[in-house]
């Protein structure tokens, strides 16, 4: 059995004091999509691009370039389902499978290929 | 220097007087015997125009706490004042603004905690936020409650740090007493602009406050909070240092009074230290050797300084005007118990107990001579009981 390496972190000398966090947008550099339990996946023929999901989301986890959704940032999606919830597309234009599932069947992700997040 | 005015102030006059020559940028507060006047005659000074404070009259002491804490993270300088009651409603938020390290300062005017219901003097409320980790400076009358406020906001600010200043319900706050107040421009030189080095409504600096902290980061940050008060002792004695220079009026850690050549020793905070000084100089003019020692800061605990001055005394008294409701005695007298533990060896052990004036009980000048008789007798080695209750009917 190996003894998993710990990640060194700072010591109470090094932090800034006050249990501040220096700099803004921080909140990029942590990854909260490992949470998920439900993933949305991206239906491309489906959607009209009126960026209601891009709206609605609370971890702007919508990916647009040029105006139109091009996927899903899955570091920072909750899987909350709001997009879902709220696309106005008859049928909708995001499915949300389990996570579980979606690691099973391997599930194409339809990740963008996009600008890079910050 | 200017010519200082000598006038009559009450306690929370001379608070309130310091506050209106701090001009903080943020007061936040609602009202509680004893110490309501102190806001409320600041509250007139925003009316007159005086100050060009934000006061924001809030629906609790909860409320008032919570709203100096966002002052203060966002920038402002930031002062309350609250007592008993309202010290206890705060404790929550105390505790944040303390691990938030926001220089927030406080008016805290002693009074006992319900039940039974009272609103005269004692030490409970301020002695339940001990841990808390603001710096506690006790004030034995009207003059130091104003000096004291005015270096608060300068250890505060240095220490990141919050500071409250306490002075004794209706015996310091309502007792008229002659002050010297220094002049305007004195005081705002001395207590200077305050300049956080980070604060949220730098947008240049950008900054998160408050944010989670589990088990991998709490500890140190907790840590960082414990040397801070550590190191606030000096910043204490450097703040008074620059005080005494420039205005006469010395200040330490604790005031040692007729301890040259003492053998038995008072201990004793607030207004009671007054009274403790008229008998001492009864007694010395009897030739008992009698001193006392007044804590001003209890927390920093000035536990190797307090050690030092009890060195070489034959019995100590400790005045606790509150008990620590642990079977055993009040929380003055169990930090002088543990600074002599690991004081060097021969140090004085025989400590006596005294638990007084719970409620605004009246401690008289009798009362304190009984003390120091019983020193005088435990001295000379007669037994005497660990904790008394002096002035309770038995």
């Amino acid at each position: 059995m190996s003894i998993q390496k710990r990640e060194k972190k700072p010591g109470w000398k090094e932090l800034p004091e006050g249990d501040l966090i220096i700099g803004g947008g921080t909140a990029s550099g942590f990854k909260t999509g490992d949470w998920r339990s439900k993933r949305p996946i991206f239906l491309k023929d489906k959607c009209i691009h009126c960026l209601t999901c891009w709206v609605y989301c609370p971890d702007s986890a919508i990916i647009v370039q040029d105006g139109k959704v091009i996927g899903y940032d899955y570091d920072h999606c909750k899987g909350c389902g709001i997009c879902y919830h709220e696309c106005p597309v008859k049928g909708k234009a995001i499915r949300m499978i389990s996570e579980k599932e979606a690691k099973a069947k391997n599930t194409v992700i339809a990740k963008a290929e996009g600008p890079k997040q910050p | 220097m200017d010519k200082t005015n000598i006038v009559a102030r009450t306690g929370n006059e001379a608070m309130a007087e310091a506050m209106r020559q701090i001009n903080p940028d943020v007061v936040a507060a609602y009202p509680i015997t004893p110490a309501t006047e102190v806001v409320q005659i600041f509250a007139g000074y925003v009316a007159d125009g005086l100050v060009k404070t934000e006061f924001v009259p809030v629906e609790s002491e909860h409320s008032a706490m919570s709203a100096c804490i966002g002052s203060a993270a966002a920038g402002g300088r930031t002062m309350t004042g609250t007592s008993s009651q309202g010290l206890a409603l705060m404790a929550e938020m105390l505790y944040i603004a303390a691990g938030l390290r926001l220089p927030i300062v406080m008016a805290d005017v002693n009074r006992a905690l319900s039940s039974p219901i009272n609103i005269h003097c004692d030490h409970s409320d301020t002695m339940m936020v001990k841990e808390s980790g603001w710096i506690q400076i006790f004030s034995e009358n009207c003059q130091e409650a104003y000096d004291n406020m005015l270096q608060a906001i300068r250890i505060a600010e240095k220490a990141k740090l919050p500071v409250m200043v306490t002075t004794d319900g209706f015996i310091i706050s309502h007792g008229m007493e002659r002050l010297e107040i220094l002049s305007d421009a004195d005081a705002k030189a001395f207590v200077g602009e305050y300049k956080p080095e980070y604060y949220l409504l730098n947008f240049e600096k950008p900054i998160t406050v408050g944010a989670l902290d589990l088990t991998d980061y709490y500890f140190e940050h907790k840590r960082q909070q414990i040397e801070a008060i550590k190191d606030s002792k000096q910043i204490i004695l450097d703040v008074a240092g620059e005080f005494g220079a420039k205005f006469g009026r010395e200040y330490g850690l604790f005031e040692k009074y007729k301890m040259d050549g003492a053998e038995i020793v008072i201990v004793a905070m607030g207004s009671t230290a007054g009274t403790a000084k008229v008998v001492v100089d009864g007694l010395r003019s009897k030739g008992v050797k009698a001193g006392l020692v007044k804590p001003r800061i209890f927390r920093p605990f000035p536990k190797e300084e307090l050690a030092e001055s009890l060195k070489g005394m034959k019995a100590i008294a400790v005045m606790d005007r509150s008990d620590s409701m642990n079977a055993q005695e009040g929380p003055l007298a169990l930090e002088i118990k543990a600074a002599l533990y690991d004081a060097p060896a021969g140090s004085c052990r025989t400590v006596l107990s005294y638990i007084y004036g719970l409620g605004g009980r009246e401690i008289k000048l009798e009362d304190i001579e009984l003390v120091y008789n019983d020193l005088s007798e435990a001295s000379k080695g007669k037994a005497k009981p660990k904790v008394s209750y002096l002035g309770v009917r038995e």
